[in-house]
């Protein structure tokens, strides 16, 4: 049988994602259940700790360090593509660079794609992929036609589990291959520019504390910041709070912003309109604070208190400080 | 500057009425369609462009049901050039491989210095159709944009790219394809006379044989995934509301923190 490709992200400071060692796991678990063995690659020049990293998740790790570092995924996706026909499974984080890989790597391969999946299992026909679609609403199970084909996986899918017995030493150089490729045309990064005070990443945030428009400037982000972390969690925005310019929007929550799916969403001064619950109605717990009780939101949240964000937040940050003392 | 935007026709998500026919497929007819989100942003960076480089062409490009023109005239409100509608009944339950060979098929029928499309879509959330039909074009594929700076006449363009902690500044040759965020900014109101004049615009309708491509490669019938099974999510439970002065409401929520062990 064939095996299951497993890319992993090196993140900036050189290390591995979160998500990609929850997609490793994931393609563990398929083999355990009758899919192919999984095999780990890391591409880039400074990759060897993040194939280390990767080692602790799958027992095979290949580095391909032909990569250039200015270039976007585009090579990638071409010596990927190369190595399909030991495979019949391709799974990769459904982030930014996870999907354009993915779609580049579909349309040279001809190879579907089941994008974000939310869970996957095995059975007699191949994966069965699990999805969160119409914003939330439904959950379908879908397979690939020709039992072959890329998943893109989300955060929180899985818990991320090393190997038991984790053998450090198997990472390998990427095999070479003889099927002729032809080079995707050269996109440049000719700059990377770090914005201070960047917020942490929503995307795999455990726990999210997200302000609206109820937050009122840029100042009532300093409240809502100081609870995430409190609750050692991340800062997430409704778009009218982006809008208006006191976050930025790689915080943004919703339909087109980010789709997230933490343990705890607590939403300050958010109304729930559709296009914001979209983006985290299947958060494990979700509390609000609103002095509207009739907003939409709390239709949908475990936990609604009824009184004004700046009053109830300063209250629960107390009292959380107050717990970790 | 000529510019293409490719728009899709997705069920209104704010209508939250979408949902699967028996075959597990999208019931395209159960709820009114809108332009894709994220495609408005990528229509409303294109108005700008050409409205800086004081000339210029946009045509919107789709692949949709027959209806489409019904949709896309919203777009041509907000003052697109034109529209490029491909339908055929054999696209019925494609893929997202399809899309892609179609699309890229359609594109190598058409003259232009940018492609500009969105990063997803509310209907399939994929994120993948730019990035393949990019590849299958020939085109250099530049994504997640917050910025969009072309030089027709020095034949580049560079875009400010989303990065987790900033953005990656990105350069290639045009012609290119860009994928476009809300950060290029809020899409503008169609204006009365905006919407007089799309009444009398042209929307060309093509179908695969207008095409340079094997129809046997794409549509339904050859789609590489299909919907299984769907079920909807456990309800959550009643909502417990708590009207109390603040720090007993505050004392309330960390009792509920820790009764769920998420402190
Ligand atoms: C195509 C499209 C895409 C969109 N995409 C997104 C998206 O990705 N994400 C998104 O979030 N939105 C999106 N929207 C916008 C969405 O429709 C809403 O406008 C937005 O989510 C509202 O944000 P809000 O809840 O912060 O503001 P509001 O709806 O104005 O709600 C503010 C809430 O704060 C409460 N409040 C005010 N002051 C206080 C106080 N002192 N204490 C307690 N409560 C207070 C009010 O009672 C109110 O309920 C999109 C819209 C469109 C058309
Ligand atoms: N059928 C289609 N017609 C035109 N453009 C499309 C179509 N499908 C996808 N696109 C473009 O590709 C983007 C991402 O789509 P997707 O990968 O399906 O989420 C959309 O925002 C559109 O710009």
């Amino acid at each position: 049988m064939a095996g299951i490709l497993v890319i992993g992200e090196v993140a900036p400071d050189g290390s591995l994602t979160k998500l990609s060692t929850e997609v490793a796991t994931l393609a563990r678990s398929l083999h355990e259940a009758g899919a192919g063995q999984p095999v780990g690659i890391v591409h880039g020049m400074n990759a060897e700790a993040a194939a280390d990293e990767l080692g602790l998740f799958v027992a095979t790790v290949y580095v391909d360090d032909s990569v250039p570092a200015d270039s976007t995924v585009a090579p990638v996706a071409v010596a990927l593509s190369a190595m399909l026909d030991d495979y019949d499974l391709v799974l990769l984080p459904a982030s930014a660079d996870g999907r354009d890989l993915a779609g580049a790597l579909s349309a040279l391969s001809g190879w579907g794609v089941l994008a974000n999946a939310t869970g996957v299992s095995w059975s007699d026909e191949g994966p069965v992929v699990q999805q969160s679609v119409f914003g939330g609403r439904l959950i379908t199970d879908s397979a690939f036609t020709a039992c072959r084909g890329i998943i893109t996986v989300r955060p929180n899918a899985v818990t991320a589990q090393p190997l038991a017995e984790a053998t450090p030493g198997l990472r390998q150089p990427a095999p070479n291959t003889t099927r002729a490729t032809q080079p995707l045309p050269e996109v440049r990064v000719v700059d990377r520019i770090e914005q201070a005070g960047a917020a942490a990443s929503i995307d795999d945030a455990r726990i999210i504390v997200a302000g609206g428009r109820g937050v009122g400037g840029p100042e009532g982000f300093g409240l809502v910041q100081q609870l995430a972390d409190a609750l050692g969690g991340a800062v997430g925005a409704t778009r009218a709070a982006v809008d208006s310019g006191w976050i930025g929007y790689s915080q943004q929550i919703g339909q087109t912003g980010k789709i997230v799916k933490p343990e705890l969403y607590l939403a300050l001064g958010i109304s729930g309109a559709i296009q914001h619950k979209v983006g985290m109605q299947t958060a494990d717990t979700i509390i609000a604070v609103n002095r509207d009780p009739d907003a939409p939101i709390a239709e949908f949240a475990d936990l609604v208190v009824v009184g004004d964000l700046f009053e109830v937040g300063n209250a629960l940050l107390d009292q959380l400080r107050a717990r970790s003392d | 500057m000529r510019i293409i935007v490719l728009v899709k026709p997705v069920p209104d998500p704010a209508s939250a009425g979408e949902r699967l026919l028996p075959d597990g497929r999208l019931d395209r007819a159960s709820v009114p369609a809108v332009v894709n989100g994220n495609d408005e942003y990528a229509l409303e960076a294109a108005l700008k462009l050409v409205e800086a480089a004081g000339e210029g062409e946009i045509t919107l490009l789709s692949m949709a049901p027959a209806n489409a023109p019904e949709t896309m005239r919203k777009a041509l409100a907000m003052g697109a050039t034109r529209g490029v509608l491909i339908t055929d009944p054999v696209l019925e339950g494609s893929c997202t491989v399809s899309t892609t060979r179609v699309l890229a098929a359609a594109l190598r029928t058409l003259e232009f210095d940018l492609v500009l499309a969105g990063v997803d879509t509310s209907d399939g959330l994929a994120g993948v159709v730019p990035a393949g039909v990019a590849a299958l074009a020939g085109l250099p594929y530049l994504s997640y944009a917050a910025r969009i700076a072309p030089d027709v006449a020095a034949g580049t363009v560079r875009v400010q790219r989303i990065s987790p902690t900033g953005y990656d500044v990105l350069q290639a040759t045009l012609p290119a394809l860009v994928s476009c965020t809300q950060a290029l900014g809020e899409p503008r109101y169609p204006s009365l006379k905006g919407i007089m004049a799309a009444r009398s615009k042209t929307i060309a309708t093509i179908g695969l044989a207008d095409l340079d491509l094997d129809p046997a490669t794409v549509g339904g019938a050859v789609a590489t995934t299909r919907v299984t099974d769907s079920h909807k999510p456990e309800a959550r439970a009643a909502t417990r509301v708590i009207r109390e002065p603040a720090d007993v409401a505050a004392r309330q929520v960390v009792d509920f923190l820790v009764e769920r062990r998420l402190i």
